[in-house]
């Protein structure tokens, strides 16, 4: 189970996107109760190994991958995995905020009612307690029957978190959570981060170092598909092992 | 050590600025100068366009105006309600009647029974192409679908004469299988190309976005189409069944052959009750002017009498896009976009 205090842990995984490799022969351990950063320039196979994770690649047209994912002791990849079920213990929000076409309160409700959630007072305690968590409530608590479309991009991304959240997951996986929001709304969603991983296990996918220094503990960099190098935030940023890794954060390239 | 580089890219920015100032007068030559060539282009493809658009209305209107003046002499003699109320359609017997309520009601009941059949039809079929085939099926059955769309009626009319109707006649034990049923099967079918090509591509254009947002809370490709993808694509599917009530209200020719033409009420007492049956012979409006309009008397009342009944079918298509038109904006409130 909870052994060693690991979430997830990938063995010998190997992606390929048609005949383009996109990730190749990851193996490492996401560890539980802390924010993990992956960093790394675009087309490195950061989104990808996130979308793994979850197995939202599926969704990929002509995506094979090889290896094993383990969460919790069973291996994401094995034919009898329950793919509702994964989902909604590993939560994901979006680069682009994505609320659906409803009121704010239908898309807080929308996953707990698929899963069988109707009481109304149920709902309501789920809803509230999920805008709560993303910080949103004192916001939104008089307009929840308002369009989610009617909220401020940065909004509508807490909107898409406390969707996440109302699922109650083990895990959230952002990829890019900020990269179409501008400073102020971004330095919420990165107060937000910081609060919820108390109880969530975050993986954040990100672009902006300075994020991933502010937000993680871990902090992965990938490169052209592999997994360079894997260490405390702090370690990685103050002093990498590996040359590469030293380039990339010293912004040499990417 | 990031800083140090940051300001290192900031002054290769600097540098590949052009400098102020060097520019401006030429910009300011473009800022107030006027083609006179692209003035001309713009004003007349305006114009011609508006004049395409306004052409369009005026036919239409023209058309309107004919068909009213053609109608106006046979409702001076007959009176509206006996038009629309009356059960005797005997329009050249030398004591004509002119009610048309057995093809008003032969009419609704067909294109009632026609869409019942054609709506879930069509759209589990769409949901399906749209939502969970596989790319290689969907690129196959989307235009077999749409090539279904272009069959002349006649030759569906023709399959339902010698196919369906024996059928029918067989399964009900009928003497006749040219019933309203038949017609209506044929109807549906005639519809149902219609319906799923434009309502699957309203599903097609749901944005991606949604579907993965959907996707990655743990609903199934049922639950997504159910709750996400129906409800965003609501009005393009809209808008697709109402170019099948169209194209089945308005079809004459597979409707004439299949359905019977008898012009009886057709309704059929349970409990002492009429109650609308598609059990029966029974006529359409269009049947009725495609089987009468060859030999009528020029200008006799029975010749504009066919063209009231042209008007009736105007006004049945104009109510029924009316209200679809307000559900439809009423829906949108509700369930804004953006």
């Amino acid at each position: 189970m909870s052994d060693n205090g690991v979430i997830f842990s990938t063995e010998a995984l190997n992606l390929w996107y048609g005949k383009n490799q996109a990730l190749k022969n990851i193996n490492v351990n996401i560890k539980m109760q802390k924010v993990t950063a992956i960093i790394g320039p675009s087309g490195c196979g950061k989104s990808t190994f996130l979308k793994v994770l979850n197995r939202m690649v599926d969704l990929v047209p002509n995506v094979k991958y090889t290896g094993s994912v383990n969460l919790q002791g069973h291996n994401i990849f094995d034919e009898n995995i329950n793919l509702v079920n994964l989902r909604t213990r590993v939560g994901m929000v979006f680069q682009k905020p994505n609320p659906f076409p409803k009121s704010i309160f239908e898309n807080v409700a929308f996953g707990p009612r698929i899963h069988g959630k109707h009481k109304k007072s149920e709902l309501n305690e789920l809803v509230e307690k999920s805008l709560r968590q993303a910080a949103l409530w004192d916001e939104v608590k008089d307009r929840l029957n308002e369009p989610g479309l009617s909220l401020s991009g940065g909004q509508q991304q807490r909107l898409c978190i406390a969707r996440t959240l109302a699922n109650e997951p083990e895990v959230i996986l952002m990829d890019e959570p900020t990269s179409a929001l501008d400073p102020a709304a971004t330095s919420r969603i990165e107060d937000l981060v910081r609060s919820l991983r108390k109880h969530y296990n975050i993986i954040i996918v990100t672009h902006n170092m300075q994020q991933a220094g502010r937000v993680s503990d871990e902090t992965f960099f990938f490169l052209n598909g592999e997994l360079i190098e894997t260490d405390r935030t702090e370690v990685i940023f103050t002093n990498p092992k590996d040359n590469r890794t030293e380039e990339y954060i010293t912004g040499r390239f990417g | 050590m990031a800083k140090l580089d940051e300001a290192d890219f900031y002054k290769i920015q600097v540098q590949k600025q052009p400098a102020v100032g060097t520019s401006s007068r030429k910009m300011q030559d473009d800022l107030t100068q006027q083609s006179i060539k692209s003035n001309l282009g713009n004003f007349i493809l305006e114009k011609f366009f508006l004049i395409c658009g306004m052409l369009s209305i005026f036919v239409l209107l023209l058309i309107l105006y004919f068909l009213l003046k053609n109608s106006w002499p046979a409702l001076q003699e007959v009176r509206i309600s006996e038009f629309i109320f009356g059960q005797r359609w005997m329009p050249s017997s030398p004591n004509p009647g002119f009610g048309a309520l057995p093809l008003i009601l032969g009419s609704i009941i067909i294109t009632v029974g026609a869409l019942l059949m054609a709506v879930p039809w069509s759209l589990a079929a769409a949901v399906y192409l749209g939502e969970a085939a596989p790319r290689l099926i969907r690129e196959i059955l989307k235009p077999v679908i749409e090539v279904l769309e272009i069959f002349p009626s006649v030759v569906l009319g023709f399959i339902a004469l010698v196919v369906v109707g024996p059928f029918i006649a067989r399964v009900f034990n009928l003497s006749s299988g040219l019933i309203g049923l038949t017609g209506a099967i044929v109807l549906a079918i005639m519809a149902l190309p219609t319906i799923i090509s434009i309502s699957e591509d309203a599903l097609n254009s749901v944005p991606k976005d949604y579907k993965e947002a959907a996707i990655a809370l743990g609903a199934t490709n049922w639950e997504t189409a159910r709750y996400v993808s129906i409800p965003a694509a609501s009005s393009g599917i809209v808008a697709a069944v109402m170019l099948g009530f169209g194209r089945v209200v308005g079809e004459t020719m597979a409707v004439l052959m299949a359905a019977g033409n008898a012009l009886d009420m057709p309704l059929k007492e349970i409990l002492n009750i009429p109650v609308p049956t598609l059990m029966q012979s029974m006529r359409t409006l269009t049947a009725t002017i495609a089987i009468e309009a060859s030999d009528v008397p020029w200008g006799s009342t029975h010749y504009h009498a066919l063209f009231v009944i042209g008007v009736v079918l105007f006004v049945i298509t104009f109510l029924v896009n009316l209200v679809s038109d307000i559900m439809l904006s009423r829906f949108q409130e509700v369930n804004r976009n953006d």
